[in-house]
């Protein structure tokens, strides 16, 4: 396993004021992978971004994208990144084509090279025909796929994607990922941040943050096999007096309803669950228990719900 | 790091042609670019006018003599008034000024013959004194030399003798055009300028243009460029129009009036950049460039002449580019000078524009924080 690293970051701390919008990052993504910061608004996901794209300075730490030290060195990275913006940040009053010309020349593209990378892209991101489409007309999805077209204008090696799916419908998300894997498969590594489960689990490895901190990393099976808790399904009736129940408990961290269905979280310790709730319960009801494998969601709701280690950074995957 | 010129030109490029794209859709800021001069030129032109013409007077002429009633044509030939009535007393001259019907009322003693004999004064205005204007106007009656009036004392020399330069007619449209091109462009500059890089910013634009590889200066330039353009554009509409509307001649030459204009659009471009390094939003760069306006149009000397202004207020005046500009313009446009005349008033925008540029360019970083 000795392949080069993308993403090297240690200890990365960043203050506005005296908030801590991102403490003690640490962060390794290697050529080629996809990796995802989980993370509710405000965890830090895109102050983290901003870190690693030298828009920002951190207070503390030290971050290497490619090898080039960000932000000392920023300026010659610009060329090998490419990045999207939470909000789209094209140019609303130029139109597809317009846009995707203007980045070419901004990177400096020969202009034939410019021409035949546009045809490529507009190919690729299905935007042929709305090329002359002013973007600011466009919906969420075509102005998506017009933001990514832009951000590979350069065939960046690094792809910084912010939330690029908050204003999109599923299937566009499904073409979207489809898109990503083929350009990690190019060789692109891609740091993207998103608060969609489904999307967090796609990835190669996976950050899941919570007020700044990394509360837990690795690959996505890797997480749920290495969750602090056992997860519980119950099936039965009047599951809203049962969930108050036990959330009073402090093994149980967290129960969620779903439909007929109550999905309970076990601390670990905690060697038999269901013979705890069975005996917690009592056996006045007849309740259907029956443990579950647990998913993305389950880590993410113990480790954000759980307060803040006093050593947060766990090193997963070792 | 290695800067590639021709890179660096190429991305400047990109820079303009976004921008000018921009502008042509933005309909209402494309017609503010020429509606601006033309409605402010027709206000000035039309509205401001600190001629005092057709002033409303009556005239008690106790003497009924031939000599008075060529000193009441004498005084309508100068046509700062307009003799309304005549009155027999004056009491009822004093009446109609109080009801507002007149303005003032010129009376002649029944001795005017033997006064105007004896180098006396011969006869008395009653003023309204409300309007500053108006009394200033008819004060400036009362010195008028007597032997002009009569025509009869020609052997005597005048008593005094005004020559009037450049502004013959004393026609306030003369001294006002040439001074709207530095009203006009301290708005449009300013604003434009300071607008169009704070918009980068409130749209997100600018977090994206700042992860490429261009730099601050090719962006700043980039921006810059084409309301250059615009300038030459709107003193143009200004001159021509001032001449075909108002008749204001170009008295000067036009390279030293593209140079004197170029050299204040470079002031105040880069005070527009500065102001763009400070301002947050939109709103905040137009409430900065309305500071600046302000005092443009009072102080510079386009609205109240410069000299007459208190020391202080000068003081302020000198701080700002329009005023620079004021004396430069008019020196070209109206005396037909030419820059190495008013080398201090140069040689002051450049340093202004230096200074502006350096420190925008230090504010402005390509970072977020």
């Amino acid at each position: 396993m000795n392949r080069e690293l993308a993403i090297d970051a240690t200890g990365l701390t960043k203050k506005f004021g005296d908030f801590a919008a991102v403490s003690e990052l640490s962060l390794k993504v290697p050529e080629g992978q996809i990796y995802g910061f989980l993370g509710p608004n405000g965890c830090g996901k895109s102050t983290a971004i901003r870190i690693l794209t030298g828009l920002l300075t951190p207070t503390k730490g030290s971050a290497k994208v490619l090898g080039i030290e960000v932000p000392k060195q920023a300026e010659l990275l610009r060329r090998q990144i490419g990045y999207m913006t939470q909000k789209f940040s094209l140019y609303e009053d130029l139109s597809v084509s317009e846009n995707l010309s203007f980045m070419a020349q901004i990177f400096n593209l020969p202009r034939d090279l410019a021409r035949s990378r546009i045809t490529e892209l507009m190919d690729t991101y299905r935007l042929n025909e709305l090329a002359n489409q002013l973007a600011g007309t466009m919906s969420g999805g075509q102005k998506q796929r017009l933001a990514l077209a832009c951000a590979c204008i350069n065939k960046p090696k690094v792809l910084f994607l912010d939330e690029p799916t908050s204003a999109v419908d599923p299937q566009s998300r499904r073409d979207f990922w489809e898109q990503l894997f083929d350009l990690s498969e190019q060789g692109t590594s891609i740091l993207v941040t998103t608060h969609y489960m489904d999307e967090a689990e796609r990835c190669h490895g996976l950050a899941i943050m919570n007020k700044g901190w990394i509360c837990a990393d690795g690959s996505p099976l890797g997480l749920m096999d290495k969750m602090q808790a056992n997860v519980i399904e119950i099936a039965g009736n009047d599951l809203r007096a049962l969930k108050d129940r036990l959330t009073a408990f402090d093994e149980v961290s967290s129960a969620a309803q779903l439909g007929n269905r109550l999905r309970v979280l076990i601390d670990k310790a905690q060697a038999d669950p269901i013979g705890f709730l069975q005996a917690t319960l009592g056996a006045n009801e007849p309740l259907q228990m029956e443990q579950v494998r647990p998913n993305l969601e389950d880590v993410f709701v113990d480790c954000t719900g759980k307060p803040l280690p006093s050593s947060p950074v766990q090193e997963a995957g070792k | 790091m290695n800067i590639n010129p021709m890179e660096s030109l190429s991305r400047i490029w990109a820079i303009v042609t976004k921008e000018i794209r921009q502008l042509k859709r933005d309909r209402l800021t494309f017609g503010m670019v020429v509606m601006i001069p033309l409605i402010q030129l027709l206000l000035f032109g039309y509205a401001i006018n600190t001629d005092v013409r057709n002033v409303p007077v009556a005239v008690v002429d106790q003497s009924g003599s031939a000599a008075g009633r060529w000193i009441v044509e004498a005084i309508k030939v100068t046509q700062v008034v307009e003799v309304k009535t005549h009155y027999a007393l004056v009491e009822q001259a004093q009446d109609a000024i109080t009801r507002g019907e007149i303005r003032a009322a010129l009376v002649l003693p029944p001795d005017l013959t033997s006064r105007l004999a004896n180098n006396q004064t011969i006869g008395q205005w009653l003023v309204d004194g409300s309007d500053t204007m108006v009394a200033g106007a008819i004060r400036q009656l009362r010195s008028m030399p007597l032997d002009q009036i009569t025509g009869q004392s020609s052997n005597q020399p005048p008593t005094f003798e005004v020559a009037l330069f450049y502004n013959p007619e004393q026609r306030s449209a003369v001294n006002i055009v040439p001074g709207l091109i530095a009203v006009i462009l301290t708005m449009t500059m300013i604003l434009f300028t300071s607008a169009a890089i704070v918009r980068e910013r409130e749209k997100g634009n600018l977090e994206l243009l700042i992860t490429t590889p261009i730099k601050p200066l090719e962006l700043m330039l980039g921006k810059i460029l084409p309301y250059i353009l615009v300038g030459l554009v709107q003193m143009a509409i200004i001159l021509g129009l001032g001449y075909l509307i108002f008749d204001v001649p170009v008295n000067g030459d036009i390279g030293q009036l593209l140079m004197g204009t170029l050299l204040f659009i470079a002031a105040s471009l880069s005070l527009g950049l500065l102001i763009s390094t400070l301002a947050r939003t939109q709103l905040q760069a137009m409430q900065m460039t309305i500071f600046v306006l302000l005092p443009t149009i009072l102080l510079s000397g386009f609205m109240f002449p410069f000299e007459a202004m208190p020391k202080p207020a000068q003081w302020i005046a000198e701080l700002l580019p329009g005023t620079h500009f004021m004396r430069i313009i008019r020196g070209i446009v109206l005396r037909g000078g030419d820059m190495a005349d008013m080398a201090p008033d140069a040689l002051w925008l450049l340093g202004f524009t230096a200074l502006g540029i350096v420190l925008a360019s230090m504010r402005f970083s390509k970072r977020l924080d």
